[in-house]
């Protein structure tokens, strides 16, 4: 089901021509309009002349969260307060919070977004949406809601939090849909089983839109059978709009990104290159539509690719790749990238695999080596070393096809590794650079 | 004849190769008044294989989980040889002509006059026991790492 179907299936020749003359209008409008993008943009020598192609936004500077942070709180608004509508922050747990503004075409356009990717999941105005985001400066809440406000569907705006009152909400009013975080979803329907409730039964749930933290295809395949439902991901973030950049349709083979509000660069973090087609990188987003706060090629940090071979949904957007990190995460190892998320799931996907492991890098002479423990039980001793030789091997030969690079598998004694409350400490970086 | 008096029960245990680890093992066995009676170690460069056979297997599992070690059962044969030379080439040629499979195989100290014992982990245990008897192999039964 689409939204808006003459954007959302645009030729792509005809959708890269109205990006490129949306790029040159925006440049234009942010250079009378922002300060800080005229200065950047004199420093670059950067007019809207300099984009002929697609290709020419490589011209353009990156913009970072610490943009955001030096202008705050609102010197990358391109609109007086009069014109603005709406403000939302993040929390400013690592420093000034994210102040982000929104004029009243861009809340419309923010739930045409957020609209497009409901329609894709499945979403109809038939159906009852609860809405277990909070509501307040998170993008998720107000955003998911006026989407789905303005597809037709009943929302109930339970915000989060109070799991039991969640639970007999969605029961007694026969909600359909719930938009929540995916590691919520799950625990909602552990809630619900300890309240002695068969949530496929007792609850009328069919879909679910999840977003707002990674989650693996392996947790999506638990929430869909706990609650018998069928679970799609979505990305956004406030620098950007919020939720709506992206949203899975109903073939869950990737997000699609609307492509006519913004155009998606996927680059090397290091060497801010664009990577090879289909290769991981480092999300780069610049807004093509956006009133208040337009932003050109944001450093998302969410490590992801792109896909542009035809969906047979009927879209004609590229898709993204759930996210499987952060560059903040990244380890570089001989030159390669790789994220502690790739060694997790190859090692969960091993039968008897503990979910206790640690990744050591060190660097013996110029080469750096990469260790995972694995911490050893019943499953994965073999009397024989034969076959534990057997198993280390498996393990070790499907940790480089996945990353590339050779890594040694130890097996360790039960409880040898650390634990930690909250986040564990999964990686240890010997290397003195 | 009932055959699985054949079979001794062994206990293998997953060590790091770290100091001290091999020590740990044994004093949980000392603790629980285990006797160790053969013993073996297979090792890596990173772990190893620790295998015993002693007077109480049961005891010896159950103390070795109690302590959080990471602990398989599993049988062995015994066989005597004649402690002179050749006495082992002499077993290992039946062995080879019978076709067996021998996974691994260590030397138990023990009092038998003239006699040395041999633990074997085959392959198929079954088949090893039922082939060596007929060739005339001589195999220790459970009781006999009890007695003594």
């Amino acid at each position: 089901m689409f939204w808006e179907k003459d954007r959302e299936t645009m030729d792509r020749k005809e959708l890269e021509n109205l990006q490129v003359e949306l790029l040159r209008e925006n440049i234009e409008y942010a250079y009378n309009n922002v300060p800080f993008y005229r200065k950047r943009f004199d420093e670059y020598g950067i007019t809207k002349e300099s984009i002929r192609s697609i290709e020419d936004i490589r011209k353009l500077p990156f913009t970072t969260k610490n943009d955001f942070r030096d202008n705050y709180p609102f010197g990358l608004l391109a609109r007086p307060m009069k014109e603005i509508v709406r403000i939302h922050s993040s929390s400013g747990t690592t420093g000034k919070p994210t102040v982000v503004a929104y004029t009243k075409k861009d809340l419309k356009t923010w739930a045409d977004l957020v609209a497009r990717i409901a329609k894709a999941a499945g979403v109809t105005d038939e159906d009852v949406v609860q809405i277990a985001f909070g509501y307040g400066l998170f993008t998720g809440g107000f955003g998911l809601h006026y989407g789905l406000e303005n597809i037709g569907a009943a929302i109930i705006p339970a915000s989060s939090g109070n799991t039991k009152r969640q639970i007999m909400l969605m029961e007694d009013y026969g909600a359909t849909v719930l938009v929540c975080t995916p590691s919520y979803a799950l625990y909602i329907a552990e809630v619900a089983e300890k309240l002695g409730k068969d949530p496929k039964k007792d609850l009328k749930l069919r879909i679910g839109m999840f977003g707002a933290e990674p989650w693996s295809e392996q947790m999506r395949k638990k929430i869909e059978e706990s609650l018998d439902i069928k679970a799609y991901d979505n990305y956004g973030l406030s620098e950007i709009i919020g939720p709506g950049v992206a949203g899975e349709c109903e073939m869950q083979n990737g997000m699609h990104i609307s492509e006519d509000h913004f155009i998606a660069e996927v680059i090397n973090p290091e060497t801010e290159e664009p990577v090879k087609p289909g290769e991981y990188g480092e999300l780069v987003i610049t807004t093509l539509t956006k009133e208040a706060l337009p932003v050109f090629r944001y450093r998302t940090r969410d490590i992801t690719k792109l896909d542009y071979t035809p969906c047979s949904c009927g879209r004609t957007s590229v898709r993204m790749s759930k996210p499987i990190g952060r560059t903040d995460d990244m380890l570089i190892i001989r030159g390669v990238n790789v994220f502690p998320s790739q060694i997790e799931e190859v090692l969960f996907n091993i039968e008897g695999v503990s979910p206790h492991y640690q990744i050591v890098v060190d660097r013996k002479g110029a080469l750096d080596t990469v260790t995972v423990l694995v911490e050893a039980n019943a499953n994965l001793f073999f009397d024989e070393m034969k076959k534990q030789k057997q198993l280390l091997d498996k393990i070790n030969d499907e940790l480089k096809t996945t990353l590339g690079i050779d890594v040694d598998v130890k097996l360790v004694e039960p409880n040898s590794i650390e634990r930690s409350e909250g986040k564990a400490k999964r990686i240890i970086d010997k290397r003195k650079f | 004849m009932d055959l699985n008096k054949y079979k001794i029960p062994q206990i293998s245990v997953f060590i790091e190769n770290k100091k001290g680890r091999f020590y740990n093992t044994t004093r949980v066995l000392k603790e629980a008044g285990v006797n160790i009676r053969a013993m073996s170690l297979a090792d890596t460069m990173d772990f190893g294989i620790l295998r015993f056979v002693v007077d109480k297997p049961e005891k010896a599992y159950e103390a070795l989980m109690d302590n959080h070690f990471i602990v398989k059962m599993n049988d062995v044969i015994a066989v005597a040889i004649k402690d002179e030379c050749g006495g082992l080439a002499e077993l290992l040629k039946t062995i080879s002509d019978l076709d067996l499979n021998i996974e691994y195989m260590y030397t138990f100290v023990n009092n038998m006059d003239n006699k040395a014992v041999m633990l074997f982990k085959f392959e198929d245990i079954d088949e090893a026991i039922e082939k060596l008897l007929k060739a005339g192999a001589e195999l220790l039964d459970e009781d006999y790492f009890k007695r003594i």
